[in-house]
């Protein structure tokens, strides 16, 4: 025998009326409420050393967050490093990532750019050579260009929004598709407004 | 205590003489000057081959190090070293298997907020990446669980590496660090001393709450008509525990800790509500239940104490006080963040009060549970000796500042259940991550931080083997260190949720065989004690207490005793099961 400790059992006991959802927010007990995700573009400000990618992207892995393109390239100042990373999240999802973000010591500043932020990615697509013309009229349609030509292969250069760049991708596909890179997004609030000096 | 013999020339030198430090002359030097600025004391470690420059130059330090069995053992007894003392606790590991089995202690460190660092030796440089000999991607394993990992580039900065890690270490919320020390770094000449230690330019910490968000939460918490103060680990840490018990009794607001907060709040105070949780009381449980707004100062919500999210005191108004912001809202939604150091918000938060809350009823209400759900066990003559009552007996037996450590498992909920803590510091144990294997290595660490005080280390049979090497170092460092056995011969946490909710089925839980545990205490040099009869329980502790060094007392308790109360993982905290059959209503 185990346990016998006294008291009413869990079913005759008082209990609240209240409910909170997953995020451990209450909400109405009668309303189910639940958080669409939604993409998120931060920007992150990190030193410029070896480890901080690892850093970052294990930081993304670990807490599941989900993240769909991480970009890292330097800064006008050789110490600095700037990251741009497109999560989708719920609300509070995405307010815990650059919480957490921020927390890396590493990190010098993070923001999350507002949804008219310029993105930029590019991509690189190798296709067949048979027809070099028609490879650049598509090329042209979205301002891009080829960069590399052989007898066997057409590369073409698109620059854009990932929206862009997607159709691109989609258009090329009339061709014979050898192979596609893209960087990711790049991104940098319109105006004045720099990583520094966001309110 | 140190265990090397000092080189005669330094036991003639003259106290002036001592006082003015040689100059660094290798990076190995630079490292132990940094923590000797740091204030350090103690080192657990192992020896091992890449860390030996390191080590070299310990030998004409004043830093006692203490030899551990096992590096795992080092992390944690300088985890709990860490918590007694406020102070980052330091340990060592060579490279590769010493960083490795480091690795769990520094987790644990990690998940409980408890400051520590670790210096772990590397191969050389010029090897690294190329699978040398014991290398491993020390860094990458740890940074993880670490609020940093450092990997030391140059014999001139490696001080300041070291120096900097353990600032870190020690700062805001606390936690652990890591410098990992490739052998041609610390062998390498240098004439650089350590600079002043200061944290990372990128690392900051918000002291004080915002005013404007006190005021609210103070006004929120002054209307409330069923308050209740949640105290966690933070409290501690902060040393915010007097703040804490002059702001609960003088506005009157009854207190609940979680389990690492046991010990910010005296449990014998009327205003106590003891713990709350998977294993905590049930009058803490139904008044964080039933709670319409919830001070929690210091917690991160841990699911084994929130229980279900959607249940966690659905009707409360969370005023969230954390040093992180990355805590805030992370599990549990908080109406009210103030984000700054324990102490100090409370301190901002008792001047912000407009009046205390009406809290009469309330306070009736709490009382009435706590005659409802009383902690009890039955102790029947002709049963088999009730761990309970080893714990309570030995509660009642010793001082007030005695420190309790444990291993994880069901011992270590009685321990925390049916022993009575009234001061910070006195509970050291393994939270977030349950690391079975705790005990034996802590109560080295808390003894050393702590030699005026009583040790007492609570284990189970199958956390005690897990580390029990550990009791060589105890013996070689004559520490008096009480260990008590809460032996059923079974993995009996795991057992008891076989039988709750795996029907019965004992996988690998029972042990068919176990070691006499006060026989393997002679082995090692310590004392031994074996009990088994309830009459002598007074006399065993004792007797033990009396040894002067490490005592096991191997307690032979009822093999059929569980934890309750209980919350099944995930349930509702309001919905505690009190004995076995309530787990099936449930």
């Amino acid at each position: 025998m185990t346990g016998g400790m006294p008291g009413p059992a869990p079913h005759d006991r008082m209990h609240p009326t209240g409910r909170r959802n997953k995020q451990g927010i209450r909400i109405d007990p009668e309303a189910e409420v639940t958080h669409e995700p939604r993409q998120a573009v931060l920007s992150a400000l990190v030193k410029h050393k070896p480890g901080v990618l690892s850093e970052v992207s294990a930081l993304f892995s670990r807490r599941q967050f989900n993240i769909e393109s991480l970009t890292v390239g330097p800064t006008v100042d050789d110490d600095t490093a700037r990251m741009t990373i497109l999560i989708e999240e719920p609300e509070p999802g995405i307010d815990q990532a650059k919480k957490q973000l921020r927390k890396l010591v590493p990190v010098i500043e993070v923001t999350e750019l507002d949804p008219t932020a310029l993105r930029r990615e590019l991509a690189l697509i190798k296709v067949g050579g048979e027809k070099p013309d028609d490879v650049n009229a598509v090329a042209e349609m979205y301002d891009g260009q080829a960069v590399d030509a052989s007898t066997d292969s057409v590369t073409v250069e698109i620059t854009g929004s990932k929206q862009k760049i997607d159709a691109a991708v989609e258009a090329f596909k009339q061709f014979d598709v050898q192979e596609v890179v893209r960087t990711g997004a790049a991104a940098l609030e319109r105006g004045p407004t720099t990583l520094e000096k966001h309110d | 205590m140190s265990e090397h013999a000092k080189a005669p020339a330094d036991e003639e030198t003259t106290a002036d003489e001592t006082d003015e430090q040689a100059p660094v002359t290798t990076g190995a030097q630079s490292v132990v000057r940094a923590l000797e600025n740091a204030g350090a004391e103690y080192i657990f470690g192992v020896q091992g081959g890449a860390i030996m420059p390191v080590y070299d130059a310990l030998y004409d330090s004043d830093l006692n190090h203490v030899t551990m069995a096992h590096e795992q053992g080092a992390s944690h007894a300088a985890d709990a070293y860490g918590i007694v003392t406020g102070k980052p606790g330091v340990c060592f590991a060579t490279s590769g298997p010493g960083a490795t089995n480091l690795v769990t202690g520094i987790a644990d460190a990690n998940m409980d907020s408890d400051p520590m660092i670790a210096l772990t030796g590397q191969v050389p440089t010029e090897f690294v990446g190329n699978d040398a000999f014991q290398e491993t991607d020390t860094v990458g394993i740890t940074q993880p669980v670490t609020k940093e990992s450092y990997f030391a580039a140059d014999s001139d900065t490696v001080g300041d590496d070291v120096g900097e890690a353990f600032a870190l270490a020690d700062a805001g919320r606390q936690g652990p660090t890591l410098v990992d020390l490739p052998k041609d770094i610390t062998q390498g000449e240098t004439d650089v001393e350590p600079a002043e230690a200061t944290t990372p330019d990128t690392y900051d910490v918000q002291e004080e709450a915002d005013d404007e968000a006190v005021q609210e939460a103070a006004e929120a918490l002054a209307a409330a008509d069923r308050p209740v103060i949640l105290s966690g680990g933070g409290v501690i840490k902060a040393d915010a525990s007097p703040a804490l018990r002059e702001f609960a009794m003088e506005y009157e607001i009854p207190v609940i800790t979680t389990m690492p907060g046991i010990g910010s709040f005296p449990e014998d105070h009327e205003l106590s509500l003891e713990w709350a949780g998977m294993h905590g009381t049930g009058y803490a449980n139904m008044a964080i239940s039933n709670t319409d707004c919830l001070l929690a100062i210091g917690t991160r919500f841990d699911d084994r104490l929130t229980g279900g999210v959607d249940s966690f005191a659905p009707d409360a108004e969370v005023i969230h006080v954390d040093i992180d912001p990355a805590e805030i809202s992370k599990n549990i939604y908080a109406d009210y963040p103030l984000i700054g150091d324990a102490r100090e918000v409370l301190r901002q938060l008792f001047d912000a009060m407009p009046r205390a809350p009406d809290v009469d009823e309330w306070r009736e209400q709490c009382q009435t549970w706590k005659d409802e759900y009383p902690m009890t066990y039955d102790t029947p003559d002709d049963e088999p000796l009730k761990p309970q009552y080893v714990v309570e007996k030995f509660s009642d037996m010793t001082p007030d500042d005695t420190i309790v450590c444990t291993g994880v498992g069901q011992h270590q909920m009685w321990a925390s259940q049916f022993w009575e803590y009234t001061e910070p510091r006195t509970w050291v144990s393994s939270h977030g991550l349950g690391t079975m294997g705790y005990g034996v290595p802590a109560a080295i660490g808390a003894k050393l931080a702590a030699p005026d005080q009583e040790v007492v280390c609570f284990d189970g049979d199958g956390s005690f083997l897990m580390t029990v090497q550990g009791l060589s170092v105890a013996v070689r460092e004559q520490l008096d260190i009480t260990y008590v056995v809460l032996n059923n011969e079974a993995v009996g946490m795991v057992r008891q949720w076989q039988d709750g909710f795996y029907e019965g089925r004992r996988m690998a839980s029972e042990y068919p065989w176990i070691p006499q545990f006060d026989k393997l205490a002679e082995a090692f040099g310590a004392r031994g004690f074996r009990l088994e009869a309830q009459e002598d329980v007074e006399e065993t502790i004792e007797a033990a207490r009396e040894y002067d060094g490490p005592s096991v007392i191997d307690a032979h308790i009822d093999p059929g005793e569980n934890v309750f109360p209980m919350v099944p993982s995930g349930g509702d905290n309001g919905k505690f099961a009190l004995q076995e059959d309530h787990l099936e209503e449930l």
